[in-house]
């Protein structure tokens, strides 16, 4: 029997199920083009659902039997995927239209995609888990291979679905293994069987450990992690730029929080256990971003290993486990997110006669030809490498203070130098954009919604350092709900 | 004008000044024109409000004066903070006095992209200023960082052949050192459970946790000073960097590295400091006299300059870790000295440089006959740069020997050789450049001075000989300060030495 109250907390994800439906249908039944009208209704579903996200309050809701939960903690990273998925596709309308490749779908599968998304992050047990995670995978393997007549795309999209088939299988073999040895695929049941034998000091058995690290591989998989990031260039290079731009932000915030869920909820006392993990996958990840993006000339391909890096920074958040830890991976996505938009914005508009073009050479001289355009990159650029007093200096500062905080000292040495690496191949392109000589200059005017979406994160990087507390507050309540008893 | 927040107002002057700039629109002409009314204007207006800082200094207390607070990061102790001392207030005016200078002296050398330029020279005057003024660990990172932003900028956009090099040398350097600072200031933290600066003064933290710290914070102030053997960033930066950014390098730049050990090293860790004394000593004589050596071989004017500021700033290094007050007080004055000195010998490259667009030594000679008052203005600087009696050179490598021969004559006698290496190689470049019979074509045309020059070189000249004639005026509001730090020092050793004797 279901109590009517449990539906209360599961608002935002109806709303956007049935919006999604309706979108669907609408597009299906009207027979002219209508990319843009709906792409603007999806952009106004998603700030409703933002509105009624916002509405639930800071109380903690469990529906459907405990497979769902709603917390402060979904709150806030709701927020940021639905902000995510918002700023993705209103990147993508002057692309559809220029590119011939309008479909009504495109932003529908946006849309699904983020309810997949916020099913994850309100995730309380690994069957809803790996529902969520599937609709948001199965949009998203759709959207890579958009571009359906062009052979990179398409192979993007392929070699997308191949592998994260695969990620799900080690996920889901995880799950089952777990399933096997602690009985339950519940988060609160989990945490309780872990809990009573870390009291009595009795190891986890090997099969929970070899379920832990499944888990964990499958997730990484979806964050793109170092070893599991094989597939970010190409599907990065090969899907259309504001598909790149969505994967770049809003399926990584949602993966990450269900992570951080997993880990300090059912497994946070294994942390013993997966500490050591994610570490290794931290370091990794960060060196392997920062050394391999040096080399690259396209630069969607630099964005895939920047992307590496930075979930490699967050990943250091992750492993000191605490609530600091927390707290500075919240702020980091946050940030993560307006750098993102605001480059791939960038990127967006990097056209020479109508044509997209993708080599980073291409910003040559671009201080010169569109001195706006090149303070924007430059400012994020700069944010990106974390030099204060832009916004990205931040997010690293948290997670390191966090590794600080919990004695992860070789962690934190590694991972600033890997910063240091890092900020090479981002003082490249401000190097290329204001020493060198101007090439072709790239068009002119730039959009208008992508000029908005470079005017806000440019603001928001800039000004963050001047305003950081309504961020800093909000991630705090938000990370500390994952740890009560610390209050 | 009591209750004004004089501090931040100087330190935000500038950057308003910025945004400013980055409004105006129209013909290029015209944009640069304004450009650089507004740049010189702001940063004039901004010296003129951190001389009420100088005015209304109280010398005779030790403590940090003009305290400005407000909450930043809710949830952590870090805070907006803001307050100088005896200490950290010279070099407030001396980034604010050098800015306008370097705006003005640049009105000529750079022609391109001055708006840009202008704004890069502004936001680095309020990072500056920010990080003397800063009173919380977290803020004076911030500046500290936020420094390489705008420099990068200029040696890579307005610099020589070889820009690209050294901005990215400059930068990652820099950062390098840096970053495992930014680390040692978390784990203060976790320590003290404060990022407040006066309180961590205070603050004696264990002898093990020191040696750490102090490696860290020594990583990136060895590199900013610089120290042997990682001031191969400076003689590239400073070569390529145009000629008011080589003035801000070596006016104000490298003292920040100085400036950091005399904030953070010394009154924080004192125990770690003593430990790691002979250390410093030795990079120290080595950079006196090996680059001293270096600095005789070179056939770039501003090469030769750069080589010698490392030496220089390795008197400061041994001044300030003799721990003695004369030694301190000797090691802050010739920071502040060769603020003013190395500047003025930047600008008086950048002159012919303008003018032949070489810095080449060879390619000079006999400038004497044809320049004589740049001769002479180059002439009175050579002085100070080699420490004659008279001018600022003198008083602080003097105090500084004065003050190191107290705790070591032998570290005395190896910093002192440096004086007559330091006299070799300026007397030679002088020669090379100025003496001789003019032979070169090209320079028989060569013009004197121009009055916008004079104006760049004037209070340059002054400060140099006020300060050699009568150096009390800068050093007694310094004096409160430095014997109060000498003092607490001696407190700390004294009980660092109780512990272990009653540890045995």
């Amino acid at each position: 029997m279901i109590k009517t109250l449990d539906l209360v907390p599961v608002l935002p994800e109806l709303f956007v199920a049935v919006a999604g439906l309706a979108l669907l249908m609408l597009g299906v039944f009207r027979k002219e083009d209508n990319t843009k009208p709906i792409s603007v209704l999806v952009i106004l579903v998603l700030a409703a659902a933002m509105v009624l996200v916002s509405s639930l309050g800071s109380e903690r809701h469990v529906a459907f039997g405990g497979l769902f939960v709603a917390d402060r903690f979904a709150g806030f990273a709701k927020a940021l995927v639905l902000l995510a998925s918002a700023f993705a596709t209103a990147m993508s309308l002057q692309f559809l239209e220029k590119e011939k490749i309008g479909r009504f779908e495109y932003p529908v599968l946006v849309l699904f995609a983020t309810l997949g998304m916020m099913m994850m992050i309100s995730a309380n047990d690994f069957m809803s888990l790996y529902l969520g995670l599937e609709l948001q995978s199965l949009s998203l393997y759709v959207l890579a291979a958009f571009q359906r007549d062009s052979l990179k795309s398409t192979e993007a999209g392929l070699k997308y679905f191949v592998l994260g088939a695969l990620a799900s299988g080690m996920l889901l073999y995880g799950v089952s293994l777990l399933y096997g040895f602690a009985g339950t695929t519940s988060f609160e049941g989990l945490a309780k069987v872990f809990a009573a034998g870390h009291e009595h000091g009795v190891k986890p058995s090997l099969g929970i450990v070899a379920g832990l690290v499944f888990v964990l591989a499958g997730l990484s998989f979806k964050i793109s992690a170092v070893p599991f990031h094989m597939w970010a260039p190409d599907v990065y290079e090969g899907a259309p730029t504001p598909v790149t731009a969505f994967f770049a932000v809003a399926p990584k915030i949602a993966a990450l929080c269900l992570l951080i869920r997993v880990m300090t909820g059912p497994f946070g006392d294994l942390i013993e256990q997966w500490r050591q993990v994610v570490s290794f996958i931290a370091v990794a990840s960060m060196f392997i971003g920062a050394f391999a993006a040096v080399a690259q000339t396209n630069i969607k391909r630099l964005m895939a290993y920047s992307s590496i890096g930075h979930v490699g920074f967050i990943l250091v958040g992750v492993a000191a486990g605490s609530n600091l830890g927390i707290q500075g991976v919240l702020i980091y996505l946050a940030i993560y997110l307006f750098m993102n938009v605001g480059t791939f914005a960038v990127i967006l508009s990097m056209r020479q006669k109508g044509r997209m073009v993708e080599g980073i050479a291409d910003l040559a001289g671009l201080s010169k030809t569109n001195p706006v355009m090149a303070f924007v990159m430059a400012v994020l650029m700069f944010s990106m490498a974390g030099i204060p007093p832009l916004a990205g200096f931040w997010g690293k500062f948290y997670v390191f203070m966090a590794a600080i905080e919990a004695h992860l000292y070789t962690l934190a040495i590694l991972g600033v130098l890997s910063s240091v690496v890092g900020t090479f191949y981002y003082l490249r392109i401000i190097k290329i954009m204001y020493f060198d000589e101007p090439a072709e200059a790239l068009d002119r005017p730039v959009g208008q919604s992508l000029a908005l979406v470079m005017a806000v994160s440019t603001l928001v990087v800039l000004a963050f350092t001047f305003l950081p507390a309504p961020l800093v507050t909000g991630a705090k309540a938000a990370a500390s709900v994952l740890f009560p008893a610390a209050g | 004008m009591n209750d004004w927040p004089l501090l931040s107002l100087t330190t935000f002057l500038p950057l308003l000044g910025a945004l400013f700039i980055l409004t105006i629109r129209g013909e290029a002409e015209v944009v640069t024109r304004n450009a650089r009314a507004v740049a010189l204007l702001t940063s004039v207006a901004t010296f003129i409000v951190s001389l009420f800082i100088l005015v209304k200094f109280n010398g005779s207390s030790p403590d940090f004066q003009f305290k400005e607070t407000a909450t930043w990061f809710p949830g952590t102790t870090i805070a907006y903070s803001m307050g100088v001392d005896g200490v950290s207030m010279w070099f407030v005016i001396l980034s604010t006095f050098l800015t306008p200078i370097c705006i003005l002296s640049s009105f000529a050398g750079v022609t391109k992209r001055v708006k840009e330029y202008m704004v890069a020279f502004l936001v680095l005057e309020t990072m500056m200023v920010g990080m003397f003024c800063a009173l919380d660990l977290v803020l004076f990172y911030i500046f500290f960082e936020a420094v390489l932003i705008p420099m990068f900028i200029i040696i890579g956009v307005w610099g020589g052949q070889r820009r690209v090099y050294a901005a990215f040398k400059f930068f990652l350097y820099t950062l390098a050192g840096s970053v495992l600072m930014l680390l040692a200031m978390m784990a203060i933290y976790f320590e003290a459970h404060t990022t407040d600066i006066p309180s961590l003064m205070a603050h004696s933290f264990p002898f093990a946790l020191q040696q750490w710290l102090w490696l860290a914070f020594f990583a990136s102030f060895a590199v900013k000073v610089p120290m042997w053997p990682v001031h191969t960033w400076l003689p590239d930066a400073h070569v390529e960097a145009p000629t008011a950014g080589s003035v801000i390098l070596a006016g104000v730049l490298l003292k920040m590295g100085a400036y950091g050990f005399l904030r953070f090293s010394v009154p924080m860790l004192p125990d770690a400091s003593v430990y790691f004394t002979p250390l410093i000593y030795t990079l120290s004589i080595v950079a006196v006299i090996y680059t001293s050596l270096v600095a005789l071989v070179q056939d770039d004017m501003k090469k030769l300059i750069a080589y010698s500021s490392v030496a220089h700033m390795g008197y400061v290094t041994i001044g300030i870790f003799s721990m003695t007050v004369q030694g301190v007080e000797g090691a802050i004055f010739q920071m502040l000295s060769h603020g003013i000195v190395a500047s003025a010998l930047f600008l008086c490259v950048g002159v012919v440089y303008d003018r032949m667009h070489t810095r080449e030594i060879a390619r000079y000679g006999g400038l004497a006959t044809r320049m004589p008052i740049y001769a002479a203005v180059f002439m009175l600087f050579t002085m100070a740069s080699v420490g004659l009696p008279g001018t600022s050179g003198f008083v602080g490598e003097f105090l500084v020997l004065l003050g190191v021969f107290q705790v070591s004559s032998w570290v005395a006698f190896f910093a002192a050789t440096g004086l007559v290496l330091g006299c070799t190689y300026m007397l030679l470049l002088y020669r090379r450049v100025m003496f001789g019979r003019l032979v070169r074509e090209d320079l028989k045309a060569i013009l004197d001075l121009d009055l916008r020059e004079v104006a760049v070189f004037v209070p340059l000249i002054l400060i140099v000989i006020w300060m050699g004639v009568y150096p009390s005026t800068v050093i007694e509001p310094i004096h409160a300060t430095v014997a109060k730090m000498i003092d607490n020092y001696e407190l700390a050793r004294a009980a660092h030495e109780g512990l272990s004797v009653a540890a045995r």
